[in-house]
């Protein structure tokens, strides 16, 4: 099937289906990345979520939604998506609502869920192969509850629980779980990483989804100033910089088949990107931790000479 | 009426098929894997219109069928034990959501030590999730609950899920002869589901099971799930009322058997009653004027039949197939909160037995029988008693003596 696939940041939907006034961090880049795709998604739509930041988005009475909305738990947002769509298949295929009833079917997840404890009902949607579409904003840490560490965190970052000290002045020690790669494994019609700075490739990518039946998937990175010690106003930019480094690869897979979307003409040095965030501030003041810096760089290098672009 | 050997666990499916739910999420576990074979071999034969689908965990299980309910389909699942546990938060979520959808729970001692056999302290951990609990004898009436627990689920008034439950094993895997409603009897009593209230669909955005923040507007919620759950007292009667119109079997909120001039009562639930009943049966042989009282309505608690039941007794035992560690009988404290403020309460003494499926033997029941004429003569209660047989724990002597303990 072929896709009309937009240009430029002018044919974007002009519908905002996350209209303002939420109870979210200011420069939020999960929520631009949210707004973004609910303009791809259309508003009949349900979005199910699991606990996180994002679930202090619908706050009785209030709603930002144009859409429905369910919060589940944090482990289960997936099988939630399940009984949804599973119910809604039910009633058309009874004729007790009509086929314009109809609601496409969102999981909506941080990194904490995604990257751990909702895996199990992840995979089990996957596998079964459930119509429907995961986002997961993806900020690399707890952020609700205070930026803990996550399995989403980077390696060399600081965060609430892995404050470089005395014995560990590198922060986390562990490197980013690599959950696209998990969610490949599945082989799903349709995965892809997203940013908030690349809005017309990622509604592209949403257009493209669309014609596939199945688990429809997406990482989007999430810049969050109170947990990364940026400038709110600054978001868009850590996630450009996050891409033109390397960093976060804007990438695709249909069927478990890679493709990048979006490879910059000249990788900036990781530097650029670590240097004016806060939880990587201790790689350069009070002493430079070259060995880190210089890890974190090969990486990133070594992640690009593997995918051989 | 064709009347057929099942076991409870296919009683329970024959309830489900009966009652034509849509959906069914499911995972096994023992003893409740039965149930969901029956259910899944019907749809693919074409004898049951739903859907099942086997997910990932109890916890994922209950999540999909809460949501699907709330999307505005009839739903059942089932467990036991620990997949209770495992999916216990959800306990709680689903019934926030005020979703009607009805769970059979097979009884199974809880872990550690891990077991198979039936006592309470699964379902009875759920008692204050908001799910509504009917606890069954035989399985016949496992049958007939699950009917009137959509029933139940479903009213206006309520919309709130439902617990059906039953022993692992005593019941689950007993064969008696069970009469299966006709299926235009069933739809006369339950028409097919059609929700007044929102459902999740594309002309009607809405959000459901939304955060609240401060202490009033989460207390107004709270406040009206346990009211709809007390509503439920009402609605019992009246459901009951129905089905015995409709097929001719009574089942109240609480069952008395030979209690009409009792003196000494037993207050027992779910199959062990019928142990029960046979230790009243012996004792009236013996002049002693006993009685039994089951608890089949476990939630809402049917306060008001207790009072009256218990009203003008010597004393009653309470004897619990669950134990709260470091409190004692669950049950016990309930039916004493209950009788506290009445002027003409019996003595009420507790017993715990049954653990883990352990027999309650008739020494053990004229133990009880003694201890309550004792406690009538002398107006002194005795402290809560732990059952365990004489031969029961020469046995263990001895497996302990085979593990090296001794």
């Amino acid at each position: 099937m072929e896709t009309i696939t937009i240009k430029t940041l002018k044919d974007l939907p002009p519908e905002e289906n996350l209209l303002p006034g939420t109870a979210m961090c200011a420069g939020c880049g999960g929520l631009l990345a949210l707004r973004h795709c609910l303009k791809a998604l259309g508003d009949k739509t349900i979005i199910v979520n699991a606990a996180g930041c994002f679930t202090l988005l619908s706050i009785y009475p209030f709603t930002p939604f144009r859409n429905s909305w369910l919060y589940t738990a944090m482990a289960s947002a997936p099988a939630g998506a399940q009984g949804v769509r599973d119910a809604l298949d039910i009633l058309i295929r009874k004729g007790r609502i009509s086929p314009e009833e109809n609601l496409k079917v969102v999981v909506l997840t941080g990194d904490g869920t995604a990257y751990d404890m909702g895996l199990s009902s992840t995979s089990g949607a996957i596998y079964r192969n459930l119509d429907f579409y995961y986002i997961c904003y993806d900020n690399e840490a707890y952020g609700n509850t205070g930026f803990q560490w996550s399995p989403s965190s980077p390696f060399a970052s600081k965060t609430a629980t892995t404050m470089p000290g005395r014995i560990i002045p590198t922060g986390a020690e562990l490197s980013k779980k690599n959950l696209f790669e998990i969610w490949r494994s599945h082989k799903p019609p349709y995965l892809a990483t997203i940013s908030p700075a690349h809005p017309v490739d990622l509604v592209n990518k949403f257009k493209k989804a669309e014609q596939f039946k199945g688990p429809k998937l997406f990482i989007s990175l999430a810049p969050c100033p109170p947990g990364w010690g940026t400038e709110p106003s600054r978001s868009a930019n850590f996630a450009k910089l996050a891409v033109d480094t390397g960093i976060w690869a804007l990438k695709e897979a249909v069927y478990g088949e890679i493709r990048h979307t979006f490879i910059p003409k000249k990788f900036k040095p990781v530097e650029e990107y670590l240097k004016e965030q806060g939880r990587f501030a201790h790689l350069f003041k009070p002493v430079r931790q070259e060995e880190t810096i210089r890890k974190i760089q090969e990486m990133v290098d070594g992640y690009w000479k593997e995918a051989r672009i | 009426m064709k009347k057929e050997m099942l076991t409870g666990n296919s009683a329970a499916a024959w309830g489900v098929r009966l009652a034509e739910v849509d959906y069914i999420p499911a995972f096994p576990i023992t003893p409740q894997t039965e149930i969901i074979e029956s259910l899944s071999r019907w749809i693919c034969d074409g004898e049951m219109d739903a859907r099942f689908v086997t997910v990932d965990s109890e916890h994922s299980m209950i999540t999909a069928a809460g949501a699907a309910s709330a999307t505005g389909v009839r739903v059942f699942t089932a467990t036991s034990s620990q997949g209770l546990l495992y999916g216990f938060e959800m306990l709680y979520t689903v019934a926030g959501w005020r979703v009607p959808l009805v769970m059979v729970n097979v009884s199974r001692g809880v872990s550690a030590p891990i077991t198979l056999e039936a006592d309470h302290n699964d379902i009875l951990a759920a008692r204050d999730s908001g799910f509504l609990q009917i606890h069954c004898e035989n399985c016949q009436e496992v049958l007939d609950s699950v009917l009137m627990a959509y029933r139940l689920a479903e009213d206006e008034r309520i919309l709130l899920p439902v617990f059906v439950n039953m022993d692992g094993f005593q019941l689950s895997f007993t064969r008696e002869p069970v009469e299966i409603p006709e299926i235009e009897d069933v739809r006369r009593f339950l028409p097919q589901y059609q929700p007044k209230h929102a459902i999740f669909k594309a002309s009607q955005p809405m959000a459901q099971g939304i955060a609240v923040l401060g202490g009033p507007v989460y207390s107004y919620f709270k406040y009206q799930m346990h009211l709809a759950n007390r509503k439920g007292l009402d609605v019992y009667k009246e459901v009951s009322k129905e089905f015995e119109r409709v097929f001719g079997r009574r089942y109240d909120a609480v069952e008395g058997y030979m209690t009409d001039d009792a003196e000494y009562l037993l207050i027992m639930t779910n199959s062990f009653s019928t142990l029960g009943k046979a230790a009243v049966k012996r004792a009236r042989e013996s002049g002693i004027k006993a009685g039994l009282l089951r608890l089949r309505l476990i939630r809402p608690f049917p306060d008001d039949d207790i009072k009256n039941a218990l009203k003008g007794r010597k004393a009653v035992s309470v004897i619990d197939q669950n134990i709260s560690v470091g409190k004692g009988g669950i049950l016990y404290s309930e039916i004493a909160g209950v009788l506290y403020n009445e002027k003409d309460r019996p003595l009420l003494l507790s017993f715990i037995g049954g653990l883990g499926g352990k027999n309650i033997s008739p020494g053990e029941f004229d133990f009880i029988f003694d201890s309550m004429s004792k406690a009538a003569d002398t107006g002194e209660v005795p402290a809560p008693q732990l059952l365990y047989t004489e031969a029961e724990w020469k046995e263990m002597e001895r497996l302990k003596k085979i593990a090296g303990k001794m």
